[in-house]
């Protein structure tokens, strides 16, 4: 059996703490290359479990307006995965939590599937999570991952029956991330009431942590889902406090977490 | 022999195809294809389907031998396969029925679609009004304005029409906002992919309803002229009208293939639509492709005059066939386009789709250098009505471009 892989570890040591995991997602490039760092750090500081880096991509076919529009004004900034991963290597030691790329996967096509993978290496990625690689595709990318520190994080949705669930939770490395909407990215008011059996079951079959995100958007979702499984994935919220120049509102969604 | 019929169980032609989409889609794709190999199985399936395209659609329709255009270039016997008289003026119906049978043998109700020239989202509304299905076509915003008069007609058919103004607001952002719907909407929601593109099993699926063309192309060649045709020639979007005309040749070596690609203002101004002529590879809208895309892997916007050929990719099916070298593919520019426009109207007293003029200009080329005796098919996928204004506004409103 091989070492775990560090992203795992690292959700495994907070669930054994008790504590749930905080994932959130940013879309590297909003706001300049510049400000990547920055972010990062403010994040770091304000006590995130992981930090999801968002890759932009002209035909993201996966998200909601708010990531959207995030992802072209990244774009009109130049933004880029090879621009992005070597921002991200020239300050990685000051990054202590785990780093994933959430990537569409036509520009790791382009960048070269090898060569990508060594820059994620240079640059310190722990995981990637890839919305348009499902598990029948994700050799692709998995037998390029073997023998690194970098998990393919597999997505597990509503409409996935049980026994493509047992699938997707034995090839699973670093959490499962559980689609909580049928649908793509982005604020939601609510969530069906089937969500709560659905991730219940995915935790009995899961040997993983396992993580929520989709239309997670305010503190009191925070808690409510995080209750559910190991932990939460924030997404366009943060991307739009952040626009806004509201980190206040980051905290906020921190604070609320039941420890 | 060359075997472009065969693919692996995960839609492979070649090393193109596959199912790259978010695993939201993924039962929705494994449930397609599971009631399609079901249908499949199913005679009465093909009796309803076939009912339809006889006493509906007006199948089977002409191969029409084009003696005037035949004298005019004074090379090969020229044969055009009538798709432009089918219901609705298009080869697209053909898919668009077809697809609705196996939503209703899903039992669903609801059908997305997206449009680029708005012959497949009419198509498409059409048969949701025949089978009282619910409907709602994205349309990118650029085509909403050069295709207005399909808007509205989708909209006299019951049809909800969206207008996407994300991106270049043409074909590929009506995709992405489609796809977006159907995932969101999957339990009770078919989406009726209009191209022979997308993830499996869709290429496949548009491929066979399709194939029509060829198979009614070869029953009326050989009993109008006792063989095969020597070339045929035919337009690539997304690659259907071709692929459904091609398919049933493909064994035939003897048989020439020629796909026409939109070469926009020129390839090497860049503002084109010829994904294979650019030999890119990657994956957009869940298969691996052909795409246009810049180094960094993004998505480039395609360039044509034609909504219906403005996407950044060909289907994997026609990859695989220009790899191997079946299938030659070459490119026509908007001009040398509107002249077969022209060309056609004239000589024929027929107006082509501004899609069907790319095979039409390529085609007149090739017959002058083809003998005679030799014999030459082209795909004529749709008439020329729905790109009257576009084509008017190209001219300067003069009828000879002068
Ligand atoms: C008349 C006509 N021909 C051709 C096409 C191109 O599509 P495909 O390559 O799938 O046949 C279209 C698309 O809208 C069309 O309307």
């Amino acid at each position: 059996m091989m070492a775990n892989k560090t992203l795992q570890n690292v959700m495994e040591a907070k669930v054994a703490q008790g504590e749930k995991a905080f994932v959130a997602y940013i879309m590297a490039g909003d706001g300049g290359l510049d400000a990547l760092r920055e972010q990062i750090l403010f994040l770091q500081e304000a006590g995130v479990t992981a930090i999801e880096l968002g890759i932009p991509f002209t035909d993201p076919v996966a998200d909601g307006p708010v990531i959207q529009e995030a992802g072209l004004r990244a774009l009109a900034t130049g933004a880029n995965l090879r621009a992005i991963l070597k921002t991200i290597s020239s300050f990685k030691e000051e990054i202590q939590i785990p780093l994933v790329v959430m990537t569409y996967l036509n520009p790791i096509i382009a960048f070269g599937i090898e060569d990508f993978v060594q820059a994620c290496e240079q640059s310190g990625i722990s995981g990637l999570i890839i919305p348009d690689l499902p598990l029948e595709e994700a050799t692709l990318i998995s037998d390029e991952l073997q023998g690194t520190d970098i998990a393919l994080v597999q997505l597990v949705s509503l409409t996935s029956p049980q026994q493509r669930i047992e699938k997707i939770a034995k090839a699973a490395e670093g959490f499962i991330y559980a689609v909580t909407v049928n649908g793509i990215t982005g604020v939601r008011q609510g969530f069906t009431e089937q969500l709560e059996q659905h991730l219940s079951n995915l935790k009995k079959v899961s040997q993983i942590p396992v993580l929520a995100g989709f239309g997670i958007s305010n503190a009191q979702q925070v808690e409510e889902i995080s209750a559910m499984v190991d932990g939460v994935i924030v997404g366009s919220a943060i991307v739009q406090a952040f626009h806004e120049g509201h980190k206040e509102k980051i905290n906020e969604l921190l604070n609320k977490q039941p420890v | 022999m060359v075997k472009a019929t065969e693919q692996n169980q995960a839609g492979r032609y070649g090393k193109f195809g596959g199912q790259y989409v978010p695993e939201t889609l993924m039962t929705a794709l494994i449930e397609l294809e599971d009631a399609y190999k079901e249908a499949q199985q199913d005679p009465a399936f093909y009796e309803e389907l076939n009912y339809y395209l006889k006493d509906y659609v007006g199948r089977e329709n002409p191969l029409y031998f084009a003696k005037r255009l035949t004298k005019k270039l004074g090379g090969a016997k020229i044969y055009l396969k009538r798709e432009d008289l089918n219901h609705t003026g298009a080869h697209k119906i053909n898919n668009a029925l077809g697809q609705a049978l196996l939503a209703m043998r899903m039992g669903k109700k609801k059908v997305v679609a997206e449009t680029g020239a708005g012959q497949h989202g009419v198509a498409t509304a059409t048969v949701c009004a025949l089978f009282d299905l619910e409907c709602i076509i994205f349309m990118g915003k650029e085509d909403v304005r050069r295709q207005a008069l399909n808007v509205f007609r989708m909209e006299l058919l019951g049809a909800t029409v969206v207008s996407v103004d994300q991106g270049s607001g043409t074909l590929k952002d009506a995709v992405n906002e489609a796809l977006r719907y159907w995932v969101s909407n999957v339990e009770d929601t078919h989406y009726i992919l209009g191209s022979a593109l997308g993830p499996h099993p869709f290429p496949q699926i548009v491929r066979d309803f399709q194939r029509i063309i060829g198979i009614e192309t070869r029953k009326q060649i050989i009993e109008k002229e006792g063989r095969l045709p020597d070339a045929i020639v035919a337009c690539i979007g997304g690659g259907s009208n071709a692929i459904g005309m091609f398919h049933p040749f493909i064994d035939d070596e003897d048989v020439k293939l020629y796909g026409v690609e939109a070469a926009g203002s020129g390839i090497d101004t860049g503002l084109h639509a010829a994904a294979i002529a650019d030999e890119k590879e990657g994956v957009l809208h869940g298969a691996y492709m052909y795409v246009l895309q810049d180094d960094n892997g993004f998505i480039q916007e395609a360039h044509s005059i034609s909504a219906g050929l403005d996407y950044p990719a060909v289907g994997p099916e026609h990859c695989y066939l220009h790899d191997i070298g079946r299938v030659k593919y070459e490119a026509v520019t908007d001009q040398e386009a509107l002249d077969g426009l022209q060309l056609l109207s004239r000589a024929e007293g027929i107006i082509p789709a501004l899609e069907s003029s790319h095979a039409i200009y390529y085609a007149a080329n090739l017959a002058k250098e083809m003998s005679e005796d030799e014999i030459l098919v082209i795909c004529l996928s749709g008439r020329g009505d729905k790109d009257v204004q576009t084509v008017r506004d190209a001219l300067g409103g003069n009828y000879d471009g002068k």
